[in-house]
């Protein structure tokens, strides 16, 4: 059962995945993009890891596309109004590709396969999840809450109109 | 095992029928109260007082000529609504609506799913809702409906953070994650609203913000905005739209009583179950009763913001919203943390 589950969503996510690449409007391609991290949502809720499933939609399915799409609605691009790219620019871009999927096929083919070892299956509960991120993982936990935040300050600092003196 | 899922079905689908009614009859609610508020008579020719009036507007929805503009995007034009229905019932199936109930030798809860990240899916179906707005008000190609999409977007995006962030401060109190519990741990003791003052304010604010209910309704403000993003909608496609919002309403108003007014608890109810000599079952159809009065004060109380305040402009939604609320449910959460930690409960 578990294993038809993770065929039908790994199929879904790579298909989806595709989809995003190769649809012509950006709208679609953005949809379609939700729909792949929903795919991988539910792979996190095969693993048990149910608050990293929530947060992935939450984060990446409510805010982050929520303001894509917003961004893309306001462009309203279309097939007219996209330049065309030079032709040796999509040469390069085909090239650049097939050698990234060659190196991660070649990785992927030597590397050992594990079985999947959950010492504690309530290991996604999110109150164990917590203690392990407060506790064990304590400070870079912090350190990158702290990027955060300096990311944070400095897109106010960015958009923040100039006063003129 | 068996008897288990079956229950379960008959729960599901009774949800189903409860919402839709619930979310048929907010509509003449809703007609009858903005009546008595501006000192009108209201439907009153369909049936007794006007009581089939949402049986003759079902009808007249579905057997109106429906209308896809050309240059639409089909697909997406058809899906938004869709979208928006799906989001709305899928909220629901966390509700507790009652306690404990026994069938077939077997005690069930009525609740049909207790996740232990209940709070988060309620907030991530919540925040899905938006795709909804967005999808059919792009695809309308219709700029006054992609006005209605984007201001939809943008609002939900600042008051969702307000609203996790009050959330945030009921999980510290409450210490679970799972609605059941929530509603369960307030049987006894006191509601949360005693403990949450504040964040049940930020948080019945945000409620209105995310229900695009008026004094927040920019998206379909139809004084500027003919019908915002539903404008190019018509037929039952525009139903769905609207009967989504009351669905939401419904199922934000449980979820606002399950928070901070108990869920199906009411005061002295032991007392009161045990002076009545009430059975299990009586006592959680008695409990349900109560939750259902509770959520119907809600909803009353959503209308009647609606029928007094006049709209926000754009700047004051959002200042309100990124100003006021955030720094508030941050100090809120704060508050509640200094609070838990005088009364040793931070170990």
């Amino acid at each position: 059962m578990t294993q038809y589950v993770f065929y039908f969503l790994s199929f879904l996510a790579i298909l989806s995945a595709l989809m995003v690449v190769f649809s012509k409007n950006p709208i679609h391609s953005v949809l379609y993009l939700v729909l792949t991290f929903f795919a991988i949502a539910g792979h996190y809720l095969l693993l048990n890891a149910q608050f990293l499933a929530i947060v992935h939609i939450v984060v990446y399915a409510g805010a982050i596309m929520v303001l894509f799409l917003y961004v893309l609605m306001l462009l309203n691009l279309n097939v007219d109004a996209e330049p065309v790219k030079k032709n040796w620019v999509k040469f390069a871009g085909v090239l650049s590709g097939g050698l990234l999927m060659l190196t991660l096929v070649a990785t992927f083919h030597k590397a050992e396969t594990m079985p999947l070892i959950q010492d504690n299956p309530e290991i996604g509960v999110t109150a164990n999840l917590g203690k392990i991120l407060f506790g064990e993982f304590a400070l870079p936990f912090e350190i990158s809450s702290v990027l955060l935040l300096s990311a944070m300050i400095g897109a106010i600092m960015l958009s923040k109109k100039e006063v003129k003196k | 095992m068996e008897n288990y899922y079956i229950f379960k079905i008959i729960l599901v689908v009774a949800l189903f029928v409860v919402s839709l009614v619930v979310a048929m009859y907010s509509t003449f609610a809703e007609r009858k109260i903005s009546a008595l508020m501006q000192d009108r008579l209201g439907p009153n020719r369909a049936g007794p007082f006007g009581l089939l009036q949402p049986l003759a507007d079902g009808i007249k929805m579905f057997m109106k000529e429906e209308i896809i503009p050309n240059v639409s995007n089909k697909t997406l034009f058809i899906l938004g609504p869709c979208l928006a229905m799906t989001t709305a019932l899928m909220a629901g199936v966390l509700i507790p609506w009652g306690g404990k109930i026994e069938l077939w030798g077997e005690t069930f809860n009525l609740q049909v799913a207790d996740l232990n990240i209940g709070v988060l899916y309620i907030f991530g179906v919540t925040s899905l809702g938006v795709y909804g707005i967005m999808i059919g008000g792009w695809a309308s190609n219709n700029k006054y409906s992609l006005m209605g999409a984007i201001r939809a977007s943008a609002q939900m995006i600042s008051y969702e953070i307000a609203m996790g962030l009050a959330i945030i401060a009921l999980i510290m109190s409450t210490g679970t994650m799972s609605l059941g519990e929530i509603a369960a741990q307030q049987d006894a003791g006191l509601a949360n609203i005693v403990y949450q003052p504040l964040g049940f304010l930020i948080f019945l604010i945000c409620a209105f913000a995310e229900l695009n209910r008026a004094p927040f309704d920019m998206p379909e403000s139809e004084s500027e905005l003919i019908g915002g993003y539903h404008t190019e909608y018509s037929s039952m496609k525009l139903g769905l739209f609207l009967f989504a919002e009351y669905i939401n309403m419904f199922i934000s108003s449980a979820v606002i009583v399950t928070f901070y007014f108990g869920g199906y608890n009411f005061p002295f109810q032991n007392e009161i179950n045990e002076a009545l000599g009430l059975s299990t079952n009586m006592a959680t159809a008695l409990g349900t009763i109560v939750m259902f009065g509770k959520i119907f004060f809600f909803i009353f109380f959503f209308m009647w913001i609606r029928w007094t305040l006049p709209r926000f402009r754009y700047d004051q939604l959002m200042r309100l919203g990124w100003k006021s609320l955030i720094p508030l449910a941050i100090l809120n959460i704060l508050i509640t943390g200094v609070v838990m930690w005088m009364n040793g409960k931070l170990n």
